[in-house]
């Protein structure tokens, strides 16, 4: 089954990314947890996104776009990258997404990804 | 075939014994628990038609789950049109291997009942319907809530299980104290429910006895876990002093004051062994320790007094345990018992918001002010007990303390 771990972030956790102090432990932690997704042969596929401020929002309303600069919703937690992996079944997944290191900071919503039924 | 026997009569015992057995059968492999429970009920309409003509089967539990199997294959053809993707169909068409004697999955249908990803106020009755194929209808009264909304929230279980992917399995040792404690904390939940009704045993709300039920088989399936026996031992503890618990004129009788002569001998004994039993596992929890204080309880009549000693340890183990606010308020009750009245009613007021609409800690408030001396205090914690309690007898003894 493929589901999606949709890895959010707070706005310290973004903020780490580029400051000089933490930027190693950082990307060393992301780099540990997507080696070992990798390593076991579990992603299908996966990115890492730039911060939300870099985020564009649009909206088509009565046929006009409605361009807004930031993320659809100022919350406190933001998507900071995905992944699609392939596992047996939610629990394994849950596994996978506990050794993220946002889950310990922010949250990792976990999804299955939708089965189109064959046309 | 048994040709004498009544086919009628037969199947009502198949689905009775065998509900849970044969659902989790049906469920392992699509994880699909609605449509094992169809598949099944169709199964018992035919062999209410075909036993009659041609005589109970010699493993009507067999019959059934091979005639199930067939409905479920015919859902999942027609499914295959419309809904799920040809794979998902492919791998709910892999079935067990037919075996003379029919594999027990029910383990595996409590754990993925209590799995952490459905909400916990779906456990209960989803484990209660699943495993016992007890009707939506009556899982909502015994929770007091409207019939539609119950269903709604079984079917939502339901879907969730089967389209959210969570494994149908019993855990893996690492997770298996917290997953076990989901499981158990379930059970208790439905026993919980019925306990009002215990003393109307015949009452509709009752779920006491499956409470019971699903903790025998929990203990039957986990025969080296400890925990199970704890929970189970808890509940014949409680569910012995039923009878005891009102007197000839319906009154409510506490605890302290019961005809220990009234408690069922039977349950108390198997109580004791159970609890003796899990003890050898060495490993001490949550439900052992809630039943240890049981047992204190119980050797009251014995000894002349109750052990207060024993008691404190107890509850400031189950307190470690369980931070919950009825292990705190037993606590401080058998605190102000042992003569420490005003240290007890800190600890009860420090328990702070969390206690504001709690009965019993209004209950144990006006005890514990009461033994402290302060009647002002006792009766007014007495009045909003009052307030707050819905059971008649327990009020009427309220109101005859002041």
């Amino acid at each position: 089954m493929q589901f999606m771990l949709i890895l959010n972030e707070t706005p310290e956790d973004f903020a780490r990314r580029a400051n000089p102090d933490e930027a190693g432990a950082y990307w060393g932690g992301w780099n540990a947890f997507i080696g070992a997704m990798a390593q076991a042969g579990v992603i299908v596929k996966g990115d890492g996104l730039q911060a939300p401020q870099m985020a564009t929002t649009l909206r088509v309303r009565d046929g006009k776009r409605q361009v807004e600069d930031g993320p659809f919703a100022d919350t406190k937690e933001q998507l900071g990258g995905y992944f699609v992996i392939e596992v047996p079944d939610l629990d394994a997944a849950l596994d996978w997404a506990a050794q993220a290191p946002s889950a310990l900071t922010a949250s990792v919503e976990v999804r299955p990804v939708l089965v189109m039924p064959p046309t | 075939m048994r040709a004498g026997d009544d086919p009628a009569r037969a199947a009502e015992a198949a689905a009775r014994a065998s509900y849970g057995k044969l659902v989790a059968i049906l469920a392992v492999q699509g994880r699909d628990i609605a449509a094992a429970e169809d598949a099944l009920s169709e199964a018992l309409v035919s062999a209410l038609t075909v036993w009659p003509q041609r005589g109970v089967p010699e493993n009507p539990e067999g019959w059934l789950v091979t005639a199930a199997r067939n409905r479920l294959k015919n859902a999942a053809r027609a499914g295959r049109v419309r809904a799920e993707g040809a794979a998902e169909v492919e791998r709910r068409l892999v079935l067990p291997e037919e075996d003379a004697t029919l594999p027990d999955y029910r383990l595996r249908l409590l754990f993925v009942c209590a799995h952490p990803s459905i909400d916990p106020a779906a456990r209960t009755p989803l484990m209660l319907q699943a495993v016992l194929g007890i009707d939506a209808a009556r899982v909502a009264r015994a929770f007091l809530v409207e019939p539609a909304a119950m269903a709604q929230r079984l079917v939502r279980a339901k879907l969730r299980i089967r389209d959210a992917g969570l494994r149908f399995a019993v855990p893996e040792p690492e997770e298996m104290a917290d997953r076990l404690g989901a499981v158990l904390d379930a059970i208790y939940a439905a026993f919980g429910q019925g306990w009002d009704g215990l003393d109307h045993p015949e009452a509709e709300g009752s779920l006491t006895g499956e409470a019971i039920w699903l903790a025998r088989l929990l203990v039957h399936l986990m025969p080296s876990e400890p925990e199970p026996k704890g929970l189970l031992a808890l509940m014949l503890y409680c569910a012995s002093r039923r009878r005891a618990r009102r007197d000839a004129a319906g009154a409510f009788v506490p605890l302290a004051q019961q005809d220990a002569r009234l408690w069922d001998r039977t349950m108390v004994i198997e109580a004791e062994g159970l609890l003796t039993h899990a003890a050898q596992a060495g490993r001490f929890g949550r439900y052992q320790c809630e039943a240890a204080i049981q047992s204190v309880h119980v050797q009251r009549p014995v000894t002349g007094q109750l052990n207060l000693g024993a008691l404190r340890v107890l509850y400031d183990l189950l307190v470690r345990q369980t931070d919950s606010i009825g292990a705190r308020i037993g606590q401080a009750v058998v605190m102000a018992e042992a003569g420490e009245a005003l240290a007890a009613l800190e600890a009860l007021d420090a328990l702070g918001q969390r206690a504001a609409g709690h009965q019993p800690w209004w209950v144990a408030r006006a005890h514990v002010a009461g033994l402290a001396g302060l009647d002002g205090e006792a009766a007014a914690a007495r009045a909003r007990a009052v307030e707050l309690t819905e059971d008649v007898a327990v009020r009427d003894w309220l109101l005859r303390q002041g």
